[in-house]
């Protein structure tokens, strides 16, 4: 008559899972935000004309003149300002260059557009003074899919959630449960302690496949992101990153006791990751020195091998150093944070 | 020879600075329903909790049906069902989803369903646990100590916090269970519960075992079946009343006297207060109960500890 019991694990599973469905916020958290900010990066960042550079020319004698022969660029948007109101403008950044009557040209060097709109000032004024120009390069205009900045923050973005989920998924459920003495009646019973660890790291491994595929379809579908190199290999990687930061996050819970302290604990440890792991930006930009480091930090590592699968079609030889360094972070997390996990 | 279901000896545990449980024996006979009373911070949770396999004592022994946590922890925790004082279980799981889980731990145990209406939480199978009330959840934790099909049920602290409807439904549970030859082991700071469930109870206070025996022996300790309270204006002093009564403690303005006979002691009273030229100004008397004991052991109140 009465159905038989499930085995633990299975049931353990199946009720994180339900907990996990019910959780409507924690829903939101894991699809509806990066898809949100992938909707938001891709428009902002999406691949159309360069708007003109403005500029600016001081009033004067030829300041008409220089105005009309700047205008003749097709990259530069001139205006005619007095000297106070042109060098105000600059500084604040609302033009990129002042042409002065003489002309001189008033720039900030640091700038790369104030450097593009000297050097196409500087060809308009010539051009119109009488210059001749004897070569003519044939210009070819390429803008190709995987080179676009979607194309680059897809990847991040999939690398960024696996972070996020795996490290919240495991650090959240489990402080919380022992703050609520869960933990401590779970182990009043016959409850293999494994079992209950293992089912967190299971009930991850679920979500974090559905997670991967919601965010490459609607990559794919929204701005035509493709995933270059095999599937089999980008759900190698996937996994083995949702392992790295489960460790990552279970070390993280073994013995924290509040929300707020494994809140500022994972904050701690992620923050620096957003910002230095190339997630939506690369890390190419650090110096050298701190290259090594920055490589080894779970994300650029997990990031460093969605790219190389999805925009280089790269095959498991160039990802196994990322694979190995997300395995370890997996393996040292698991390994400590069991052994100084408290239950009580 | 069976061994006794519960027994520890000697047992203590220190925290920095506070003895919580101070060589402790106790011993709980099987089919026995035993009673740890004292009031709060006297020790009861880390002795149950210790009892449990949950807290590891300093020194002492310990042993749950003749075995020990260190040897058996495994086949223990299959033989007993514990419910801890505050516990809360996953808030958007289902009743039935809970006991389900708990059951699928042990290796034996009982139906879910059956067990849900035994505790009268049938109607509740598919209510999420944060909808319940607070006896519900209560009842919920102790099905989640009987599922396993215990031999030994600890329950911390049962009923505190419970309206009396839930409380009464609690104690019926714990009767049922007792029918059927479980063995019981409760920590109260209810008089009336020690009372109404126990065989036999411990009182503990500063981590020591101060009295023990059934309850209606706790109270023949008192050797006085009657309780006189009373106030005066102006109050008067003990060595005015000492004579006629076999002990009296003071709380605030009011005066606690044991007496043993309420016929001979009303009367005498009253003429010491009118010889005193002092006023009554309240008077109440009952039955000698529990709390009297613990008030006559302690000097305290158990409520306002």
């Amino acid at each position: 008559m009465s159905e038989k019991p499930r085995p633990p694990i299975l049931e353990l599973v199946v009720v994180r899972t339900k907990e996990f469905l019910r959780e409507t916020e924690a829903m939101f958290w894991v699809f509806g935000f990066p898809l949100l900010l992938a909707l938001a990066l891709g428009f902002a960042f999406r691949a159309k004309a360069p708007d003109k550079i403005p500029i600016g020319v001081v009033a004067g004698p030829h300041a008409q003149e220089h105005a009309a022969a700047l205008a003749k660029s097709p990259v530069l948007l001139p205006r005619v300002y007095s000297v106070e109101e042109g060098r105000n403008a600059l500084r604040l950044g609302r033009i990129s260059l002042l042409v002065d009557d003489g002309p001189t040209f008033r720039f900030d060097p640091t700038r790369p557009d104030s450097r593009t709109a000297r050097i196409e000032a500087d060809d308009a004024l010539e051009a119109a003074a009488g210059r001749r120009d004897v070569l003519h390069p044939h210009e070819e205009k390429v803008t190709q899919q995987g080179s676009r900045y979607i194309d680059f923050l897809m990847p991040g973005l999939v690398g960024m959630n696996l972070m996020s989920t795996g490290m919240w998924g495991m650090g959240f459920a489990i402080v919380n449960a022992r703050m609520r003495k869960l933990l401590k009646r779970l182990v009043a019973t016959p409850m293999r302690k494994s079992h209950y660890i293992l089912s967190f790291f299971l009930g991850r491994m679920i979500w974090l496949t559905l997670e991967v595929v919601v965010l490459v379809l609607f990559g794919w579908l929204v701005f035509g992101v493709r995933v270059n190199g095999s599937i089999a290999l980008l759900t190698l990687v996937c996994l083995v990153g949702g392992y790295g930061f489960s460790g990552l996050g279970l070390l993280l819970a073994s013995r924290v006791k509040t929300i707020e302290a494994i809140s500022g604990l994972m904050n701690l440890v992620m923050v620096p990751m957003w910002i230095c792991s190339g997630v939506f930006f690369s890390y190419e930009r650090f110096p050298d020195a701190v290259k090594p480091l920055i490589r080894a930090l779970p994300l650029t590592a997990l990031n460093d091998a969605l790219r190389a699968v999805i925009n280089d079609a790269a095959g498991f030889p160039q990802v196994m150093m990322p694979i190995i360094v997300l395995a370890a972070w997996g393996i040292v997390g698991f390994a400590i944070g069991i052994r100084i996990f408290k239950w009580q | 020879m069976t061994s006794a279901a519960v027994e520890c000896r000697d047992l203590r545990k220190h925290y920095a600075d506070v003895k919580a449980v101070d060589g402790l024996d106790l011993q709980v006979e099987r089919g026995e329903c035993f009673g740890l009373l004292g009031p709060n911070g006297a020790g009861k949770t880390t002795t149950i909790e210790i009892l449990e396999g949950l807290t590891v004592p300093d020194s002492g022994r310990v042993e749950i049906l003749g075995m020990n946590w260190s040897d058996s922890e495994r086949a223990l925790r299959e033989t007993i069902g514990i419910s801890l004082q505050e516990t809360q279980l996953p808030e958007k799981l289902t009743v039935f989803e809970i006991v389900r889980l708990f059951r699928s731990f042990y290796r034996d145990g009982r139906d879910p369903d059956d067990l849900l209406r035994d505790l009268s939480l049938d109607e509740k199978r598919n209510a999420r646990y944060g909808k319940l009330s607070g006896g519900q959840k209560q009842r919920l934790a102790v099905a989640c100590a009987l599922i396993g099909n215990p031999q030994i049920l600890f329950l911390d602290e049962p009923t505190t916090g419970l309206d009396p409807q839930s409380r009464l439904q609690l104690w019926e549970v714990v009767a049922r269970f007792r029918k059927t030859g479980g063995t019981v082991l409760l920590t109260t700071h209810y008089m009336e519960e020690a009372e109404r469930l126990c065989d036999r109870i411990a009182i503990i206070d500063h981590g020591k075992r101060i009295s023990l025996g059934t309850p209606a022996e706790l109270i023949a300790k008192l050797e006085a079946r009657n309780i006189i309270e009373f106030t005066s204006e102006p109050e008067l002093p003990e060595d005015t009343f000492r004579a006629i009564c076999q002990g009296c403690t003071k709380h605030r303005d009011r005066w606690q006297l044991r007496v043993d006979s309420l016929a001979d002691a009303v009367p005498q009273l009253l003429a010491i207060i009118e010889k005193r030229g002092a006023k009554l100004v309240t008077l109440s008397t009952h039955a000698a109960t529990l709390e009297d004991v613990f008030v006559s052991l302690t000097g305290r109140e158990l409520r306002d500890v």
